[in-house]
């Protein structure tokens, strides 16, 4: 791996840009060179059913190290959120079968018994879910759920626990902390119930922060607080965080880097820079083709992906996406529908992996963004 | 109030020959308690004094945060429920108190496309049901029979003609939309009231479905009252837009003038919360993060309802609500609600902090300044 070879020229130095904390290079997937604080390797989850075996992750591998954040979007069936789950080890004792590797911090996840999955679990590794009214316990209070979480975990009293639960309620922002503690998640409006969420998930300082559609049941002026929220609070902490969303937009503004899923698989993987700025496969840039911008042109027409997301059971040969991509016929001899496309480094970039035969076999420019 | 409307000179001249014509629209959700006997110990108070008017085959969007009243305006306008107070005129008829037999004329030519595509079809219906339903109940009898214009219907939204005998569960979200689309347009109807049409959609196939709705908007010369949280996709579909707030319009303009020039601080705050899926815009934009969520409209702030929340909140806003007016350096028909209002910009300035932990947190760690409440 080399320093990424060139900045374009009209790249501003932002937050997270290749200039600050990461000069030296970051082990992509492929790469051994420093062992990354997290490093899932070849993560597979499939579900048996009657139908056939649901193939939910197939095959995904990522790196992220501390203080930093990685984005993984898709739609929903891509795998997004079962492989946030299987970070957690939260499919043991299901019917699903987990293969491959979950190394964090040198220990290895996948094959970690459940008693020391369990000591992990919120204390190192910890999770914020969609939905807050149902992962929050309606019968107890939200301060005893927070001081709860920090009992498992501390050997401490259970003021010392309640202090400290009202000490995160005022970190997250819960105005009059100490009252609001003793009241029930019903009491809380949405934006609160998540603020509580992220106060309990981060109550024990963990390393490694995983939030599964954080915003998505929020309105956009609440999203803006919680994103920013979890922006700072990581600044603070030096987690690293692993954000799960359908939005491109949240992944703009929160991640480092991105991991694009479709049907189970990675199909592009790099920098937000380089995967929104110049997305490679047909799947992401269709995805930023159909959103409508704020600023955009209002009669220019919105570039919808045609079709619908496959079946996980029935996956299409070849490249998954190749049913629904429009350029297909660029590629000669029907490679899309029988060879699937490995990923491949894009030309230009270290850090930027894509799974098209298009990349391969088209060089540059002409795969960028055409319509912005 | 016009007696005749031809949809082609309504559309040049919309400020005569409006459509629907909301004035005054209120609804209250009355709060009861007692066991036996109920009292009324308050109302929560959805849509409290709304006016707007849409012209034929006009789009207007209505955008908010939730409960802000923009699905129970919807609502009310196609008579799903009854309004407290205010009036609703549609082509050129009242339609606020009409009867349930009456109002099943006027839903003739006034439909609507429901967000849920898994709650809003009966999932024992075959969709030919579903979409000549409406035709039946108004015994409307096309030239070539029911079933040839289901079919037509479903080709319109681009599902296959063959389908007709197939239940709902045998498709997916986004096709469901469609056959929710194609029942709302069975009547031909004049306006169509989509009530958050897309965001239940996966993001790849949102723009199939607002794609469509353009193309029938544009085809058929159907007026549109468009209800969505996202603002982007409003500003795609919508010639005007509304920005409602806590049971209120605060502002109303072209979306030029609305998304480039906003004046009221609620528009500026929303706006500047939009996630951008571009890593340069990110800098290029105002940022201001309010504290908190929506008040609660059982007991909305006195005087402007966004004081609580706003920024440049002075004595005034708390005694007096500032009415929606033309405000100066507005252009014609930008309606803005405010006491102290903006600069029409969207640049990028101080940031506006309002979140006390975001404030706290930004002060120790960058130096930002922000502005504590």
């Amino acid at each position: 791996m080399s320093q990424p070879t060139k900045e374009s020229p009209e790249s501003q130095p932002m937050e997270g840009s290749p200039e600050s904390p990461h000069a030296q290079p970051r082990p992509l997937a492929v790469s051994t060179a420093t062992p990354a604080f997290l490093d899932v390797r070849d993560l597979r989850v499939h579900f048996p059913t009657e139908d056939g075996v649901v193939r939910s992750v197939d095959g995904v591998s990522f790196t992220l190290d501390k203080g930093r954040t990685l984005g993984i979007v898709g739609e929903s069936g891509s795998g997004k959120s079962v492989t946030s789950l299987a970070l957690l080890g939260l499919h043991k004792g299901t019917r699903a079968l987990v293969s491959g590797e979950v190394w964090l911090d040198g220990r290895e996840l996948v094959a970690l018994p459940e008693k020391e999955m369990r000591q992990l679990r919120g204390s190192t590794v910890s999770m914020i879910f969609q939905d807050p009214l149902s992962a929050l316990h309606p019968f107890f209070t939200v301060g005893a759920q927070i001081a709860e979480a920090y009992r498992v975990h501390h050997q401490v009293s259970r003021k010392e626990a309640n202090d400290r639960a009202v000490e995160m309620l005022q970190r997250v922002g819960i105005p009059q902390p100490r009252r609001r503690a003793k009241d029930y998640p019903h009491q809380f409006s949405g934006g609160m119930r998540q603020r509580a969420m992220i106060a309990m998930s981060l109550v024990c300082d963990p390393a490694l922060l995983i939030a599964d559609e954080p915003t998505t049941a929020l309105d956009v002026t609440v999203q803006a607080q919680i994103l920013d929220l979890i922006g700072d609070l990581q600044q603070e902490f030096g987690s690293a965080v692993v954000i799960i969303t359908h939005d491109l937009g949240v992944v703009a503004g929160v991640a480092d880097d991105i991991l694009v899923m479709y049907g189970g698989r990675r199909i592009e993987y790099g920098t937000v820079r380089d995967v929104l700025k110049r997305p490679q496969h047909p799947y992401t840039w269709g995805l930023l083709q159909s959103m409508p911008h704020i600023a955009g042109d209002v009669d220019r027409r919105l570039n919808p992906i045609p079709g619908s997301p496959p079946s996980l059971i029935n996956l299409p040969g070849g490249c998954a996406f190749h049913p629904r991509c429009p350029h297909k016929g660029q590629v000669p001899d029907g490679r899309c529908s029988l060879e699937r496309p490995e990923l491949v480094p894009v030309p230009g970039t270290a850090e930027h992996i894509a799974a098209c035969h298009l990349v391969a076999d088209i060089r540059g420019g002409e795969n960028t963004r055409a319509a912005q | 109030m016009s007696t005749t409307t031809h949809p082609i000179l309504a559309r040049q001249a919309p400020a005569h020959d409006n459509l629907l014509e909301v004035t005054g629209l209120h609804k209250h959700f009355p709060i009861r308690q007692g066991i036996l006997f109920q009292r009324r110990i308050g109302a929560v108070r959805a849509v409290d004094g709304i006016d707007f008017s849409v012209g034929a085959g006009e789009s207007l969007g209505l955008v908010g945060e939730s409960g802000c009243g923009k699905s129970t305006t919807g609502r009310l306008i196609t008579r799903l429920l009854e309004p407290t107070a205010g009036t609703i005129t549609f082509d050129g008829e009242d339609i606020t108190h009409t009867s349930v037999s009456g109002m099943r004329q006027a839903r003739r030519n006034l439909q609507m496309i429901f967000q849920d595509p898994y709650s809003s079809l009966n999932p024992r219906h075959t969709v030919g049901t579903i979409i000549e339903t409406p035709m039946k109940l108004n015994g409307v009898n096309p030239p070539q029979g029911l079933k040839r214009r289901a079919q037509e219907l479903l080709e319109t939204v681009g599902l296959n003609p063959e389908h007709y005998n197939r239940y709902p569960n045998e498709f997916s979200g986004g096709q469901r939309q469609r056959i929710g689309i194609a029942r709302a347009l069975a009547l031909r109807p004049k306006l169509i009231v989509a009530d958050e049409p897309v965001s239940a959609l996966d993001v790849s196939i949102q723009a199939q479905v607002v794609n469509l709705l353009q193309d029938l908007q544009r085809e058929f010369g159907i007026a549109f009252v468009f209800i969505a949280h996202d603002l982007a996709v409003v500003r795609h579909f919508s010639e005007r837009v509304a920005v409602m707030y806590l049971g209120r319009i605060v502002e109303i303009a072209d979306r030029e003038a609305l998304y480039a020039l906003p004046r009221h601080p609620y528009t500026h705050a929303l706006l500047s919360a939009v996630p951008e899926a571009d890593p340069d815009l990110t800098g290029a934009r105002e940022r201001i993060r309010l504290a908190g969520d929506v008040p609660s409209p059982i007991n909305p702030p006195s005087g402007c309802r966004f004081r609580t929340r706003c920024w440049k909140a002075r004595d005034k806003c708390a005694t007096e609500e500032p009415p929606l007016v033309r405000i100066p350096g507005n252009a014609e028909g930008h309606l803005t609600a405010c006491h102290f209002p903006e600069e029409p910009t969207t640049a990028p300035r101080a940031d506006v902090v309002l979140d006390p932990a975001l404030a706290a947190m930004e002060e120790t760690s960058t130096g930002t300044t922000g502005m504590p409440t």
